[in-house]
């Protein structure tokens, strides 16, 4: 009875949540567009495309809590996952540039042409097709994570092992990334970025649908994750993220298991990075450093994890903090984020969805406790009155 | 020819740099280049037989002058001057001081005659007077530059040379210059496979360029001895790097072993993923920072002390910071190391963002004392003294922790706190103490691995995270909870990390020493040296 009460609660979280995000996904767009510039309602582009940023964030730290949330694998890596799929959105972006860069080579990117190549890497081709780049978006991070996690699930690499093997991956990428000969850009990144489909990146109207589809897609996985995680496999995964070796001995095959959580939650956060670099104009190698990875765990801490709603809220959250405070006290942005992650860990390990839910089902624990016994003495007292 | 052209000019060069007043001076050769101007040509080798008696290796540019025919000298006064073409008139040259002596027209001044006995006189003259200087270090020079640049010419002057010198390392190395210009002369077979023998003993890169560059003209009977010595020297040449590559990887190593031995313990031991780690470290490095300021301001003669004060200056600061961390944070985290992750790195942060606010974020200036800098050569192979001191500091420091926790009660409480935390506070031991101390250790330990590296790596507040991925690598590849394993691993990467750069690259290398590590960690779990038993499942 509690159970399917706490269920049905949940769900009409998810729906409240979805319901939410698709009203921004319609009403932020048309405020910017459709009031003019002077009216109060009115939504500057600029903030329309650091809202959309976040929103991107925002579907990591779901990814992120997909895997860490319910199936306890902290990854300190899916920074790597991201910025796969950013790149993968990048090398589109570059290819529809055509001879529109610098060097008005109209098939080579302008870094390839400074790099005195002559052909496209054949790792390029196929990019300047949409289709086959938003695939990549999915396949790519999904591929890294599939043979990441059968190597590391297969051999039970478990908890700060996995973490630091995780690291140690999106750092090796950084670095790789880094390097001109990888044929990604080196330093600078892909940028300069013209259109999108055929409409330019800068212009208002893409960018409101670009927001839109953030918002879209962050409810679409929401949805998804919400979809797993409340399935039977669901329940088996809050299994294995809790006492794995009893799944395992109930047979179970935990690897496959974490595997499968693993890899689609590295396809929402490539999806994530694909979203995010129309909006931000720009992908780098330093999207890998790790600690952007660890950012990502503190959003999750903050909203809560393993609520699924708490890591979006908790990416808002800390993404606001982090804009309002780089511009008003850059010297104690620092600090603040700081202080954040030893606050949180410290006094409110469930984070702040966690924390209201916690409250939440203690009061219906006792509110079903009190109708429980008022139950009890209801039969008694029909008993009393059958005699 | 031009190998002629290039030591005659490495003589003049000689000439430049040891021409000093102290030479043993025995007469004034003025006068004798003077009287060149109406000596005839029986005359003239009397005279540069006499010039060179002088030993005074100031004459050296004029004799070169007169070979070359540009000695002249005037008819008003008999001077004798090296003469340079200006327009229509000469630039006269002192001979001896080289300095300017004014302007001459054409017809004002004769050209000395030379002829080809006297150019062979002047040439050995030459060769006496750096061969057989007075001055060793003249000699020595003189002779290497036989050996850079070999003639059959100077066969005989080095020969005369070699007669007549006492000095061990200068008859070495004139063996070696005369077995270079036997060579190239048309000395006999033997007397050839011999300098070969010599210059193969000589080794190194130069050897192997002489002997490649005569390979073309040598008789055919000599070809196998030749083949025989290149290959001998480019095996050896081939040891020498290795041997070198394996010093940088020790070295390299020994900086990793510095980053990792105090997480070893806050990680390793204690269990704790401390990720302010990196910023003890940077901390420490700090530290030394300020000690030396405090020094180059009120102390200087201090300064070669500086790194030995800043020792336990950084242990304790850090040691501090470690100590406030764990009572303030950690302790209450036990049990969930994935939480203290999270909290540790928000301690990092605060702790960089600190150093940034009170130094700036740029790069501070840490110098280094004298008795670090400088370099030695071993073999093939030059060896720095900053280097050599970090290898035998990061092993100081290694035994120094074993000792600690092998051999020292303190050492046993928390080997048992580790082991069973509630059967060693049964037993009396205040696990709390033991903690915050083990804590505050091996932050401790991180402070003074900063002051080492404090002397190679930029200190920045940034210092920190360069190194805290590579400690965390080192560690889980040890094998945590064991010291030994963190020696092993951190010397053991520095080593392959150095054998991969020459062929791919630094870069990638690094990339894929790190793609091993994650390999080897589905390979064991639990790295190099696991620790067996029940406290594994713990």
């Amino acid at each position: 009875m509690i159970a399917s009460f706490i269920l049905r609660a949940l769900e009409g979280k998810i729906v409240v949540a979805v319901a939410i995000l698709l009203g921004v996904a319609i009403l932020v767009p048309a405020l910017n567009l459709l009031t003019p510039p002077d009216s109060a309602l009115h939504i500057p582009t600029y903030a329309m495309a650091l809202f959309g940023k976040y929103l991107c964030y925002a579907l990591l730290a779901l990814a992120l809590d997909l895997v860490w949330g319910y199936c306890g694998i902290l990854s300190l890596g899916h920074g790597a996952f991201f910025a796969l799929g950013g790149y993968a959105m990048g090398m589109y972006l570059m290819r529809q540039i055509g001879s529109r860069g610098v060097y008005g080579n109209p098939i080579l990117p302008d870094f390839m042409v400074f790099l005195n190549w002559k052909e496209l890497p054949w790792f390029w081709h196929g990019f300047d097709w949409f289709v086959f780049a938003m695939a990549m978006v999915l396949l790519v991070p999904g591929l890294l994570a599939f043979v990441f996690g059968w190597f590391a699930f297969r051999s039970r690499v478990n908890g700060v092992y996995l973490s630091i093997i995780t690291q140690a991956m999106t750092y090796a990428l950084m670095l790789a990334f880094f390097r001109n000969d990888m044929g990604f850009g080196g330093n600078n990144g892909l940028t300069d970025f013209k259109d999108i489909l055929g409409f330019p990146v800068q212009a208002d109207g893409t960018r409101a649908v670009l927001f839109a589809m953030s918002a879209i897609m962050l409810s679409l996985c929401l949805v998804v994750a919400s979809a797993i995680t409340r399935s039977k496999f669901g329940k088996v995964l809050v299994g294995v993220r809790d006492a794995e070796s009893r799944v395992r001995f109930l047979g179970f095959r935990v690897e496959n298991i974490k595997l499968f959580t693993f890899v689609v939650s590295a396809m929402f956060a490539g999806i994530a990075g694909a979203l995010f670099v129309p909006q931000v104009g720009i992908i780098n190698p330093g999207e890998f450093a790790p600690a952007n990875s660890i950012e990502v765990v503190v959003w999750t801490a903050v909203g809560g994890r393993g609520t699924l709603i708490g890591p979006i809220i908790g990416a808002v959250l800390v993404n606001g903090g982090k804009s309002f405070f780089t511009g008003a006290f850059p010297e104690f942005w620092l600090f603040a984020l700081g202080g954040l992650f030893i606050a949180v860990t410290l006094f409110l390990p469930k984070g702040i969805v966690g924390t209201i839910q916690h409250g939440y089902r203690t009061r219906k624990a006792h509110k079903a406790a009190a109708e429980a016994e008022k139950g009890r003495d209801a039969p008694a007292s029909i008993a009393q009155a059958a005699e | 020819m031009t190998l002629k052209i290039l030591f005659r000019t490495l003589l003049a060069c000689f000439i430049l740099v040891f021409a000093a007043p102290s030479f043993a001076q025995q007469g004034d050769p003025k006068p004798l280049i003077d009287a060149l101007a109406k000596a005839d040509f029986g005359e003239a080798e009397k005279l540069l037989g006499q010039i060179a008696a002088t030993g005074d290796t100031r004459v050296v540019p004029a004799l070169d002058a007169f070979s070359n025919g540009d000695l002249y000298f005037r008819k008003s006064d008999n001077a004798v001057f090296i003469g340079k073409t200006a327009g229509s008139g000469f630039d006269l040259i002192d001979p001896l001081t080289g300095a300017s002596a004014g302007q001459a027209a054409k017809n004002a001044v004769t050209k000395i005659k030379i002829n080809n006995n006297l150019r062979r006189v002047i040439r050995s003259a030459m060769g006496g007077l750096t061969l057989l200087s007075p001055d060793r270090t003249v000699r020595l020079s003189a002779a290497d530059a036989v050996l850079r640049s070999p003639s059959p010419e100077n066969l005989e002057l080095v020969e005369a040379a070699l007669a007549k010198e006492a000095d061990k390392e200068v008859k070495a190395r004139m063996e070696e210059a005369r077995a270079v210009s036997v060579l190239s002369s048309d000395r006999s077979v033997d007397e050839k496979r011999g300098a070969i023998q010599t210059i193969k003993n000589l080794g190194g890169r130069n050897a192997l360029g002489i002997l490649s560059g005569v390979s073309g003209s040598i008789d055919p009977s000599l070809k196998p001895d030749l083949d025989a010595a290149i290959s001998a020297i480019e095996s050896e040449q081939q040891l020498w790097d290795m041997v070198q590559n394996v010093w940088y990887g020790l070295s390299l190593g020994s900086v990793l072993l510095l980053a990792a031995i105090g997480l070893a313990i806050t990680f390793g031991v204690m269990g704790i993923i401390n990720m302010a780690h990196g910023e003890m470290v940077m901390l420490g490095a700090y530290s030394t920072f300020v000690v030396q300021q405090v020094i180059r301001e009120s102390a200087p003669g201090l300064f070669d002390w500086s790194l030995a004060i800043a020792l336990p200056i950084a242990f304790l600061v850090t040691g501090a910071v470690g100590f406030v961390i764990e009572r303030g944070v950690i302790r209450f985290l036990y049990g969930r190391p994935l939480e203290t992750l999270l909290a540790t790195w928000g301690a990092s942060l605060i702790l960089q963002q600190t150093i940034r606010s009170i130094f700036g974020p740029t790069n501070q200036e840490v110098g280094n004392p004298s008795w670090m800098s400088g370099s030695f050569p071993v073999g093939g192979m030059t060896i720095t003294w900053n280097r050599m001191w970090i290898i035998l500091f990061s092993l100081t420091i290694f035994v120094a922790l074993l000792v600690v926790m092998k051999k020292s009660a303190y050492g046993l409480n928390m080997r048992a706190v580790t082991q069973n935390r509630r059967m060693a506070s049964s037993m009396g031991i205040k696990t709390p103490w033991v903690d915050a101390l083990t804590f505050a250790l091996g932050s401790g330990i991180a402070g003074i691995a900063g002051v080492a590296l404090s002397q190679i790596d930029n200190v920045s507040p940034n210092l920190g995270q360069s190194y805290i991925i590579d400690s965390f690598m080192v560690v889980v590849f040890g094998g945590v909870g064991n010291l030994w394993g963190t020696l092993v691993g951190a010397l053991s990467l520095g080593v392959l990390n150095k054998f991969l750069e020459p062929s791919v690259g630094a870069v990638l290398g690094k990339i894929l020493v790190l793609v091993l590590i994650i390999l080897f960690i589905q390979k064991r779990p639990r790295g190099l040296f696991a620790l067996k038993g029940r406290a594994v499942e713990a």
